[in-house]
């Protein structure tokens, strides 16, 4: 096991160049504690001047072995655990697991919880792109998205803290279904706050779609085509952004998703400014998703009827969600035991994470930034 | 003695007192600079962060002193007693000297600075270049700061903020050129002392605005719009020239921590905060002199005659006046709560200090004599504006981006300016 503190990179200096002034590349440390890489991520870069040689990433500074924790807990007491993963879409996290596990019990949740579920988790979607957003403009330098970004997303906390208590760490559903039922004007008030929204929406893209700057800074910048996504395994609005079709709310159609109508925004160049317009259109897309749920919510029980006691049968589950940045899988095995054998996660923005490398190399020190950016990684899933 | 100090204020004397060599009042006008350029920094620093603040939906400083005020001033006692730190691999000399290059030069520039026919500490027959040279050199501070600090960051700061500084002073040269052009193009060259010569044309600062006076025009509409280009292209150059957004790479807090000052810490460290602003006072004030008339008041020829002079000359004390009503009327709204007395009866005192000021200046001596210092000061304070408007609202550039803006667009359009703004002349 390598110590991170003294961990020492495996990216090598080219040969002294003492032909005309004694120059040589640079390898510097970009974090931990770095305020544009978004936490606790440490990237290693080889410099050549301003040019990126080579990038290198160190992780787990924020490790907390949350995969072996569930080993030891039950199924119900490990739930609240995978909020903390990606804690600004804890509401994601949390239905990816409690499907995985329904699916291993073999119960469904009833109709009226899947789309209360759906309504939550696109308000978390919607919570999760103004972070990204507000961060990633901050990280190029525009300082105004980020306040007006907090300010929207504060409306959907106060929406789940009304619904469950919590404003981010939500532990909003359980297996087989919800706990709590919506409270009294949910509907009215996640309508109001949509019609709040959409202006919203506007307001940013009229700051940056088409600021100059802020069109050079990100066009042409991290390019990565369809097929280097697709052998690195990178999911969510970065693989839409090259090009590919592919989203699992209509691939594989879970809780609620296949009774609503909606597109799947897709960009062409991969680069940094078509996951931008993606993750764009894609709150646009949230809107309409919870505008159809809430109009059609039906009545009836808000949990399935499963023992007190959850001790699924013997086997193994992977179910996967679309998550606010990516596909966010869960492989649980069970023993036939109250407590999972093993639980897997498959991080979106650990595997996208992946990418770094190949999107920056030959580009500048500014566009590093840039495209941690736009990876939208949360250092709390990359590490668990 | 006595009589050495009084002969200037002889209204015989013409000119500033470098030009008498009135060594006494020289002296003087230093101190005043000095404290007027400390002050003007101290309320930068507040205006900055409110007016970003309210651009950004927030509230800004509200905890020490009514809505901030005294900010400021507590930042400056936490700067001063905080512990100096050195890293211990630096070079000791050079970091020591890096904050000294940068304040001084920032602060020497204002020696040529007119705020008014007479108000400036002297005026040299080459002041434009005066001050473009000693504001440049400032570039060598960042440079030795970057690489004293013996650290990554802030020598790829340093880095940064040479070769940007280097390649926007040509454009911002050419556009000075073409200003200073325009000061012989009418045939009247003016020198300081207000002697016209035909056919020549000026860097003194003094008279340059003289000219502008004389040629009735400010230089920003003379030829137009080669005078407007001239002044955008200046206006673009000197934000890349004092590293404010959107061209703040070498101190891209996102990217380089804090570039060529990451390592500085306390009194150190406010001093290139101090420079920052002062060069953006100084660089804002070239920018007036060159185009903007100096410490001429607008509308001289559409508003003339005696009664518009005298509606204009009661701007300063009304402008006061309106400060000390935002004042009182923000007093009013105060919370009633026993914990805010103090807040409150110092904002209505500040409130009432203010408004004792604009009352003064209403005074005919008083009120004659402040003019120019007010209109140059206005015209300033809306360059500061911009600076703050220009960080609300624009992403930073990249490194060659940049290059690109100052190389590609700005110097050919400088270039064409300049010739056109000859031909121009001719015709």
């Amino acid at each position: 096991m390598t110590d991170p503190t003294t961990y020492i990179s495996h990216l090598e200096l080219g040969e002294r160049d003492e032909t005309f002034l004694d120059s040589n590349e640079l390898i510097i440390n970009m974090g931990p504690q770095h305020p544009a890489t978004h936490g606790v991520l440490r990237v290693i870069l080889k410099l050549d001047g301003e040019k990126v040689l080579g990038t290198e990433c160190v992780i787990g500074y924020l490790h907390r072995g949350v995969e072996k924790i569930a080993e030891h807990r039950t199924y119900a007491m490990f739930n609240p655990y995978v909020d903390r993963m990606d804690y600004v879409a804890a509401v994601s996290n949390g239905l990816g697991y409690c499907e995985a596990v329904e699916k291993l019990l073999n119960v469904e949740a009833p109709p009226r919880a899947n789309y209360v579920r759906v309504i939550l988790t696109e308000l978390n979607r919607l919570a999760s792109h103004q972070l990204w957003l507000g961060t990633h403009a901050l990280d190029i330098g525009a300082i105004t998205p980020l306040f007006y970004t907090f300010r929207d997303r504060e409306e959907i906390l106060k929406i789940f803290e009304k619904y469950c208590g919590a404003r981010l760490t939500t532990h909003a559903f359980r297996i087989g279904g919800c706990l709590y039922e919506t409270y009294d004007g949910f509907e009215r008030e996640v309508k109001k706050f949509l019609d709040f929204l959409e202006p919203k929406i506007d307001e940013y893209e009229e700051l940056l779609t088409t600021n100059r700057i802020w069109v050079e800074r990100t066009k042409g910048v991290g390019r990565i085509s369809a097929a280097d996504c697709k052998s690195l395994g990178v999911t969510g609005p970065v693989l839409r952004a090259s090009g590919v079709k592919w989203d699992l709310r209509k691939a594989q159609p879970y809780a609620a998703y296949s009774d609503f109508e909606f597109d799947i925004p897709t960009g062409e160049n991969g680069d940094t400014y078509d996951r931008y317009l993606v993750r764009m259109a894609e709150m646009r897309q949230s809107v309409r998703i919870i505008r159809q749920a809430v109009d059609r919510i039906p009545e009836g029980p808000i949990m399935a009827k499963i023992p007190k006691v959850i001790k699924p049968p013997v086997g193994e589950i992977y179910h996967s969600i679309e998550a606010p940045k990516g596909e966010l899988g869960y492989f649980v095995v069970s023993d036939g035991s109250t407590q999972p054998y093993r639980v897997r996660v498959r991080p979106p923005s650990f595997v996208n994470l992946q990418a770094l490398d190949l999107m920056v190399h030959g580009q500048l020190v500014a566009d590093v930034i840039a495209v941690i950016g736009t990876l939208d990684i949360v250092l709390g899933e990359v590490d668990r | 003695m006595l009589q050495y100090i009084t002969s200037y204020l002889d209204p015989n004397t013409k000119g500033t007192p470098g030009d008498v060599g009135n060594i006494f009042w020289a002296f003087v006008y230093i101190v005043l600079i000095f404290l007027g350029l400390s002050v003007a920094v101290i309320a930068m620093n507040w205006l900055e962060r409110k007016i970003l603040a309210h651009m950004q939906i927030r509230l800004g400083p509200m905890r020490v002193g009514p809505h901030g005020l005294l900010q400021p001033i507590a930042d400056a006692i936490k700067l001063l007693i905080k512990e100096d730190i050195m890293p211990t691999e630096a070079d000791k000399l050079v970091f020591w000297a890096a904050p000294l290059i940068v304040v001084i030069t920032a602060f020497t520039t204002f020696i040529v600075v007119p705020f008014g026919p007479s108000h400036a500490v002297t005026d040299m027959n080459i002041g434009v270049l005066f001050m473009l040279g000693v504001s440049s050199l400032s570039v060598l501070g960042v440079v030795m700061a970057g690489w004293a600090s013996n650290s990554h960051y802030p020598l790829m700061g340093a880095l940064r903020s040479s070769a940007q500084m280097v390649s926007y002073e040509v454009a911002m040269g050419l556009a000075v050129v073409s200003a200073v052009l325009m000061t012989s193009l009418s045939g009247i060259g003016i020198y300081a002392t207000g002697s016209a010569s035909t056919g020549t044309g000026t860097l003194s600062m003094i008279g340059i605005v003289q000219s502008q006076m004389m040629q009735q025009t400010w230089f920003a509409f003379k030829f137009f719009p080669l005078g407007l280009i001239a002044l955008f292209i200046f206006a673009v150059a000197m934000v890349a020239e004092t590293n404010r957004a959107p061209f703040d790479l070498p101190e891209a807090e996102s990217e380089l921590t804090a570039g060529f000052h990451t390592e500085y810490s306390g009194f150190r460290w406010s001093l290139f905060f101090l420079a920052e602003y002062s060069a953006m006072i100084a660089v804002s004030s070239i920018a007036v002199t060159l185009w903007l008339g100096g410490w001429l008041r607008p509308f001289p020829n559409w508003l003339s005659g005696e009664t518009w002079d005298m509606v204009f000359s009661l701007f300063p004390g009304l402008t006061f006046l309106v400060l000390a009503g935002i004042c009182f009327f923000s007093t009013m709204r105060m919370p009633k709560h026993p914990y805010f007395r103090v807040q409150t009866i110092g904002l209505a005192g500040f409130g009432a200090a203010l408004a004792v000021i604009g009352l003064a200046l209403f005074v005919p001596p008083v009120r004659d004599r402040i003019q120019d210092i007010y209109w140059f000061v206005a015209k300033v304070a809306v360059f500061m504006y911009l600076y703050i408007w220009y960080r609300g609202t624009f992403p930073r550039y990249r490194f060659d981006q940049l290059m690109k803006v100052g190389w590609k667009v700005l110097l050919p359009v400088g270039l064409g300016v300049l010739i056109l703004t000859a031909v121009a002349g001719v015709f």
